[in-house]
C-alpha cells in the first residue's frame, strides 16, 4: 500500500454560537449555505479535489446531524478503503474521559488516529469558512521551503486587520512575529485557520502543550506562538481568492449573497474544483405562472407562485402566488404563505411564514437604522398569520398570530 | 421494509424504435426526461420503492449511457453484497441473435434468472412514466393467487405502440381478453408493462416458448392462455403515462407541466424518484430574467425569457433570448436574442446568437444531440 502522505484534520466541534437559534441542534459546519450546501462541503471538497482522501472530522458540538450528512463519505468520495472520511468524537479512555479542551487538545487526543496513517504532513482545517483552495499546491511550497509550519493567509484591508489574527513576515515569507487580534496591526496577512504541519514537529508541540496547565490548548493561542518561540521554521502560503468566514448572521447572509455578486468569482460547478454535496431526490423547481424570479440561486423540488428577488432558495421551499422574498435566504423546506413577505432574512429549516405575516425590513424603511439587521427564524418554527418580525430579530419560538416582534 | 422474495428485471430497450431520434445513440432506458432524469429513473424507484434491492437490467444495443448513468447501482441503492443492480448485456454467443422481444431477452438473462432465489419476478419497460405503489400490487398478486398481474391504465390508447395489450376483465379483474390491437378509439385499459409473475412460471414458459422460437410475450404467451394463466389486472390511478412517439414525449412533458395533481403524484415524497446526481449548483435567475411556467434543474444560468418549457440541468440561457414551450436538454447554450418556441433539442445543443426557429404545437421541431445551430 502506498504511503499516505498527508492527512486532513477538520476542526468541527465549535458551537458557533454566533449563529444563535440556526446552531442551536445543529454543529456549524452543517449550517446550509449556498442554496443545497454545508459549511463542511468546502473543506470536504477542497481536500478531495486537492488529491487528500483521508480526512479526520473532528466533532463534539451536536454532531448528530452532522453525522448524518457526512455518512460514508460517498457524495465527497471520500468512502475508501483505505482512508476516507472519519468521524473522531472525544470518547473514553482507561483513565478517564476529557472533551476536548482547545483545537490543539482536540489532535492531541487524536495522535492514535493520525500515527495509523504514519503521514509526513498533517493538515489543519476548520470547519467555517466558504473558500476554494488546492491544499496540495500548500504541501507543495511547504516542502519546498522545507517549513516545519506553513500558514495560508489572505490580504485584508487594513481597518480590518485587527478582527484577525495578523502575520508579520519576513521578506522570505518566514513568520516573524503573530499577533491575534492587534490594537495596531503591522501587517495585513491575515491568518485563514488553515495550517500544514510536519507531523513530527507537530506531535512534539502538541505532547509539550498537554503538559503545560496555563495552556489553552488552542492552535492559534498556544502552539503557532510556541513554536514561533522556539525558533522553528515557520511560513506562510498566499492565497488571493475568494474567503469568507460565516461565523455570524451577518456575514453567512453576505457569504450567500455573494454568490449572486457578479463581481464575485465564486462558481461552485467548475468541473475542475466542484463543491459536492450530499443531494436529496426532488424534483426540478417548478417556476410558475404567477412567479416573478430576478436575482436569484434556486434549487430542486422548489415550487414558486410569488415574487424572489437577491434571494437564495434551498430545496423544497415554496413561495405561494402573493408572497415576496427579497434579499433573504430560505433554507430547505421552509414555505412563505401567501400575502406574507419577507425582507433581508434566513429563515430556516421548515419555518412556515403564514399569510399576511412580515419578517424582517429593508434597511431604507427602519426607524432606526442603527439597530437594523438581518432577522433570523429558527427551525421548524411558525410565524403566525399577520404577525410581524422587525428587523435585527431572532426567533426562537412560534410567533402567534398579529404579533408584533 | 426490504422484501427478499422479488426481483426485478428492466427492459430498457425495448420499444426503442418508437422514439427514434432520442435513441439514436441511446437507449429507451436513458432518454433524459423532465429536467434532470432518464426513462429507467421510474421503473427503477418503483422497484426500489417497493422494498426491492436486486434489479437485472437486460440491455441490448446502445446501452453506453445506460452504463454510465446506472453506473453501481448507488443513487437508486441498489450497490449490494447481497443482491443489488444487475446490467446484463447480451450473451454473445455464437446462435445467439441480438434479441427482438422479451422472451429472447429473458432467454439471454436465463441464468441470471435461473441462479436467483426469489419467488416472484416484476418485469418492467422503461418508456412508461408512473410512480405507483408496487408493493401493493405485489400484495395483491400473492392474495388473489393470481399466475400473472399486469399494472394497467384507462384511457386512451398509445397510439404509436403497435404490440400495446389492452385488456377486458370479469368482476373480479381476472382478465378475460387481451386485444394487441392499437385501433380501439374509446377508452380502454392498457397495458402499463409491468408484470408480476412467479420466477419458476416464467422460466418455464420462457424456455418452453423459445423452443417454439417464439419472441413477444404479449402475442405468444399471454395472449393464446388467456383461459390457462389465471391473469389479473392492477389499476393504476395515478398519473401514467406511456411514451410512444417523440410527439407523445412533448405531450407527456406538457402535460406535467400544466397539471400540478400529475405533477404531486409522479413526484410524491412518499416514494422519491431517483437518479444520479451532478452536484451542480443552483440555478441562477439573472437580473433581466423573465421565468414562468417552467420545469427548471439546478446548473442553469437564466438571462432570458422562459415560458412553459423545461430546462434540464446545465442550460444557459442569455441575455434577450425567448424560449416558449421548449424541451431543452442537458447543457444546451442558447446565444443573446435566440427566439424559439416548441423546439426539443438533445443534449449539448448549440443555437448561436439572433436564430429564429419555431415548430408548431403538432409537430415540435426536434434537433439532434450536439447540434451547432
Amino acid at each position: 500500500m502506498k504511503k499516505t502522505e498527508c492527512i486532513a484534520m477538520l476542526l468541527a466541534g465549535g458551537q458557533g454560537s454566533r449563529l444563535g437559534v440556526l446552531t442551536e441542534q445543529n454543529a456549524k459546519p452543517a449550517v446550509p449555505y449556498g442554496g443545497k450546501y454545508r459549511i463542511i462541503d468546502f473543506p470536504l471538497s477542497n481536500c478531495i479535489n486537492s488529491g487528500i482522501d483521508t480526512v479526520g472530522v473532528l466533532t463534539q458540538y451536536q454532531p448528530l446531524e452532522l453525522n448524518d450528512y457526512i455518512g460514508s463519505g460517498k457524495p465527497w468520495d471520500l468512502d475508501r478503503l483505505n482512508g476516507g472520511v472519519h468521524m473522531l468524537p472525544p470518547f473514553q479512555r482507561s483513565k478517564g474521559a476529557d472533551w476536548y479542551k482547545g483545537t490543539a487538545n482536540a489532535i492531541y487526543q487524536n495522535i492514535t488516529f493520525i500515527e495509523r496513517y504514519d503521514p509526513e504532513y498533517v493538515l489543519i482545517l476548520s470547519g467555517d469558512h466558504i473558500y476554494k483552495m488546492d491544499y496540495a499546491k500548500m504541501i507543495k511550497q511547504h516542502k519546498e521551503t522545507g517549513a516545519d509550519c506553513t500558514i495560508a493567509v489572505l490580504e485584508v484591508p487594513m481597518e480590518e486587520a485587527s478582527r484577525f489574527g495578523i502575520m508579520n513576515c519576513n521578506e522570505d515569507g518566514s513568520i516573524a512575529q503573530f499577533e491575534e487580534k492587534p490594537k495596531n496591526p503591522k501587517s495585513n496577512l491575515a491568518s485563514m485557520g488553515i495550517y500544514v504541519f510536519s507531523w513530527k514537529k507537530l506531535k512534539y508541540y502538541l505532547e509539550k502543550d498537554k503538559d503545560n496547565p496555563k495552556s489553552k490548548n488552542d492552535f492559534g493561542k498556544n502552539i503557532i506562538p510556541d513554536m514561533l518561540s522556539s525558533n522553528e521554521k515557520m511560513q506562510v502560503f498566499h492565497f488571493n481568492d475568494y474567503w469568507k468566514d460565516v461565523g455570524t448572521i451577518d456575514s453567512l447572509w453576505e457569504a450567500n449573497l455573494d454568490l449572486l455578486n457578479p463581481k464575485i468569482e465564486l462558481n461552485l460547478s467548475d468541473p475542475n474544483w466542484k463543491i459536492y454535496s450530499r443531494s436529496p431526490s426532488a424534483p426540478p423547481q417548478y417556476i410558475g405562472k404567477t412567479a416573478e424570479v430576478q436575482n436569484s440561486l434556486i434549487t430542486e423540488g422548489c415550487e414558486i407562485y410569488g415574487k424572489v428577488d437577491f434571494s437564495v432558495l434551498f430545496e423544497n421551499v415554496v413561495i405561494e402566488e402573493g408572497a415576496q422574498v427579497n434579499d433573504s435566504i430560505i433554507m430547505p423546506g421552509a414555505r412563505i404563505c401567501s400575502g406574507a413577505s419577507v425582507h433581508y432574512a434566513i429563515v430556516a429549516e421548515n419555518a412556515v411564514i403564514s399569510k399576511n405575516a412580515k419578517v424582517g425590513e429593508r434597511p431604507e424603511n427602519t426607524s432606526n437604522l442603527e439597530k437594523w439587521g438581518v432577522s433570523v427564524v429558527g427551525a421548524g418554527l411558525t410565524i403566525g398569520e399577520d404577525a410581524e418580525v422587525h428587523a435585527n430579530v431572532m426567533v426562537k419560538q412560534n410567533i402567534k398570530a398579529g404579533e408584533k416582534l | 421494509m426490504r422484501i427478499n422474495y422479488v426481483m426485478g428485471i428492466i427492459f430498457p430497450n425495448v420499444h426503442d424504435d418508437l422514439l427514434p431520434e432520442m435513441t439514436a445513440n441511446r437507449s429507451m432506458g436513458s432518454i433524459p426526461f423532465y429536467g434532470r432524469y432518464r426513462l429507467i429513473d421510474f421503473s427503477l424507484s418503483n422497484l426500489v420503492n417497493a422494498g426491492i434491492s436486486k434489479v437485472g437490467v437486460i440491455a441490448k444495443s446502445n446501452y453506453q449511457s445506460l452504463m454510465d448513468h446506472l453506473s453501481s447501482g448507488k443513487p437508486w441503492d441498489l450497490d449490494r453484497k447481497k443482491g443489488g443492480l444487475y446490467i446484463l448485456p447480451p450473451y454473445g454467443r455464437s446462435e445467439t441473435k441480438v434479441y427482438t422481444g422479451h422472451i429472447d431477452a429473458l432467454q439471454g438473462a436465463m441464468s441470471f434468472i435461473k441462479d436467483s432465489t426469489e419467488q416472484y419476478v416484476v418485469m418492467c419497460g422503461a418508456n412508461v412514466v408512473s410512480n405507483f405503489d408496487m408493493e401493493a400490487m405485489i400484495d395483491s398478486h400473492i392474495k388473489t393467487g393470481a399466475d400473472v398481474t399486469i399494472a394497467y391504465k384507462r384511457g386512451k390508447l398509445p397510439k404509436n405502440h403497435r404490440d400495446i395489450m389492452s385488456f377486458q376483465f370479469d368482476e373480479n379483474s381476472r382478465v378475460t381478453e387481451i386485444l394487441l390491437s392499437n385501433k380501439i378509439e374509446k377508452d380502454c385499459d392498457f397495458s402499463l408493462d409491468v408484470t408480476i409473475i412467479e420466477r419458476n412460471m416464467l422460466i418455464h414458459l420462457i424456455e418452453e416458448a423459445s423452443d417454439r422460437n417464439q419472441t413477444n410475450l404479449a402475442r405468444d404467451i399471454f395472449q393464446p392462455n388467456v383461459n390457462n394463466l389465471k391473469i389479473f389486472g392492477w389499476e393504476v390511478d395515478d398519473f401514467a403515462a406511456v411514451m410512444d412517439s417523440t410527439e407523445s414525449y412533448v405531450n407527456v412533458t406538457e402535460e406535467l407541466l400544466n397539471n400540478p395533481i400529475a405533477r404531486k403524484q409522479l413526484f410524491t415524497s412518499e416514494r422519491p424518484v431517483f437518479t444520479k446526481t451532478r452536484d451542480d449548483m443552483p440555478t441562477k435567475y439573472g437580473l433581466a430574467c423573465d421565468v414562468t411556467d417552467s420545469i427548471v434543474a439546478d446548473g442553469c444560468i437564466i438571462d432570458g425569457t422562459v415560458k412553459s418549457s423545461v430546462l434540464f440541468r446545465g442550460v444557459h440561457v442569455a441575455e434577450g433570448a425567448v424560449i416558449e414551450n421548449c424541451i431543452l436538454m442537458q447543457d444546451c447554450l442558447i446565444g443573446k436574442n435566440v427566439h424559439i418556441k416548441h423546439v426539443t433539442t438533445d443534449k449539448n445543443v448549440i443555437i448561436n446568437e439572433g436564430t429564429s426557429m419555431s415548430g408548431a404545437p403538432s409537430y415540435p421541431v426536434f434537433i439532434k444531440k450536439g447540434a451547432n445551430v
